[in-house]
């Protein structure tokens, strides 16, 4: 991978510490998403992937360290700044967020018709077309409890990009999908990236579907990434870490079990014995 | 005994915390009510969810409340005579007490703790994150209108009340026990005051309405985002207000009728 000039890079996370409850959560995370790309976040639950794009859409602040996008440390920007920056960054929640009280069609229009004083008419048309996108322009009249799980995160999909934004961030987009609406939605977002000229970041433990469409992946454990490059490069790997985790192999440098006592020491050393 | 010091000191710290934060809250609530100005819709539609859809239980409250100060004033009247005073007591204890404070309590009950359990539910499901993250500010966009709209709704409610609350004394004394109709309206023309009485009712369903509505939008956007947190928010926003209201009834009649 040859490292980005600065202005091909959208995203720059350099060396971030961030810890929760006390708990090191990142120790010293170093990562650079460029544009146009997809780029896959991967690793364990627990692995603080959502708390990485946490930080990028600025809800946390690091410890240390710092998160540049756009050219921007998004930790230093004032509220109007950050709002600013939000409007060009779409962001797929794990449960699509969607708002239960607006059909499918006022949710799509929501960030237009906040953002922007368009005509009614227009943005019609805008909303008619982001539909299309994710295939759900007949169900423009449904409302979200109506909708199945992986309709929702297409309607959310669709919401994202409404305002046609810079970057996509997508949280563990295929968690709980069937194996068809998981294959629409991997192709949805290589097409949109491809097609509306986005950069995307996804973020999942999914590592097939990931790495089919992502251009660079970063695996991430231990606070670190402990390491980066192409779907092919990742598959040569020598880390056994790395082997274990995109083959998923139940036991290896990850345990499969959680530190304890010796099992016979255990069960003969018991409140009863 | 250290212990016990120790999570009284906890306690003590936990409720001066959220005090904090019901008030920071607050003052970025009022800050972005201006942001209202240019889209009514948004306040008009929870004035129809918090008050005209409470309107049923108030009317029938309001009703029945006034019948049974008919019925007791009544009784106790009529012991001295006095009973063409029935319409003075009616109206002043509703007009003065019982029409703020118990409209007050059943808004808590009817739409201060669905406010708070839409908001809470609102926050669990990440609705409000997804706000954030789509560049609007929740507190401006959700809070601000409901905030609002139950400010603006408890003191029409509090009238209504007061107002159905007259008529049901009317029906059962005049109606029903035979006071004479026009003593009953003449005497509480004379000694029901605009400013000393119906004013003053009013500015407590003012307060009353401000402490309801900022109780229930704050614990719904305090709550914890999980189904036991939104219960025990929702709990919490009845609960509060009604002590809220009593403890400030009894402040604001000080102030007001102690010579």
């Amino acid at each position: 991978m040859t490292p980005g000039t600065s202005d091909d890079v959208l995203i720059r996370v350099e060396g971030v510490h961030f810890a929760r409850a006390g708990r090191p959560v990142f120790d010293g995370l170093d990562l650079t998403v460029r544009r146009g790309r997809v780029v896959a976040i991967m690793g364990p639950s627990g692995t603080g992937k959502t708390t990485l794009l946490r930080l990028i859409g600025g809800q946390l602040r690091p410890d240390r360290g710092r998160v540049m996008v756009d050219g921007q440390e998004v930790a230093r920007l004032g509220r109007g700044d950050l709002f600013r920056l939000r409007e060009r960054m779409g962001v797929l929640f794990q449960s699509g967020a969607l708002l239960t009280d607006l059909s499918v069609y006022d949710n799509v229009a929501f960030p237009l018709r906040e953002h922007t004083d368009l005509p009614e008419a227009l943005i019609r048309d805008l909303v008619l077309m982001k539909l299309e996108s994710v295939g759900l322009r007949g169900a423009r009249d449904l409302m979200p409890a109506e909708l199945s799980g992986g309709m929702a995160r297409r309607v959310a999909l669709a919401r994202a990009i409404a305002l046609d934004p810079l970057l996509v961030l997508y949280d563990e987009p295929f968690t709980g999908q069937d194996p068809i609406s998981m294959g629409v939605l991997v192709r949805l977002i290589r097409r949109l990236n491809d097609a509306m000229g986005l950069t995307s970041v996804v973020v999942s433990h999914d590592v097939e579907e990931t790495a089919a469409i992502a251009d660079d992946i970063y695996v991430i454990s231990g606070g670190k990434v402990v390491e980066q490059g192409s779907r092919d490069e990742l598959a040569a790997s020598t880390s056994p870490w790395v082997r274990q985790f995109m083959r998923g192999e139940p036991d290896g440098p990850v345990p499969f079990h959680y530190p304890a006592p010796d099992l016979a020491d255990d069960l003969l050393g018991g409140e009863g014995a | 005994m250290n212990d016990g010091l120790a999570a009284l000191g906890r306690w003590g710290l936990g409720v001066f915390q959220r005090l904090g934060r019901g008030h920071l809250f607050l003052a970025h609530v009022l800050a972005g009510l201006p942001t209202l100005l240019p889209r009514p819709g948004l306040v008009i539609a929870q004035l129809h969810a918090v008050g005209v859809l409470s309107l049923v239980i108030i009317v029938v409250s309001g009703l029945f409340v006034g019948m049974v100060l008919g019925l007791q004033g009544y009784n106790t009247l009529v012991d001295f005579g006095a009973e063409e005073s029935l319409g003075v007591v009616v109206a002043l204890s509703l007009v003065r007490e019982l029409g703020p404070v118990v409209s007050a309590l059943l808004f808590a009950g009817r739409a201060g703790s669905a406010l708070t359990a839409e908001i809470g539910l609102m926050k669990a499901t990440e609705q409000l994150a997804g706000m954030e993250m789509m560049a609007v500010d929740p507190l401006q966009r959700v809070i601000g209108p409901r905030f609002l709209a139950g400010f603006l709704a408890m003191p029409l409610l509090a009238a209504i009340f007061s107002a159905v609350g007259v008529f049901g004394g009317y029906f059962v004394g005049v109606g029903l026990l035979g006071v004479d109709d026009g003593a009953f309206w003449s005497q509480m023309q004379a000694k029901v005051d605009l400013h000393e009485d119906v004013y003053n009712g009013v500015i407590k369903s003012v307060v009353f309405g401000f402490v309801a509505a900022w109780i229930a939008v704050f614990e719904g956007y305090d709550a914890p985002p999980t189904a036991e947190g939104v219960s025990r928010a929702t709990t919490r926003t009845v609960v509060h207000t009604a002590l809220a209201v009593l403890g400030l009834d009894f402040v604001l009649t000080a102030l007001m009728f102690g010579e």
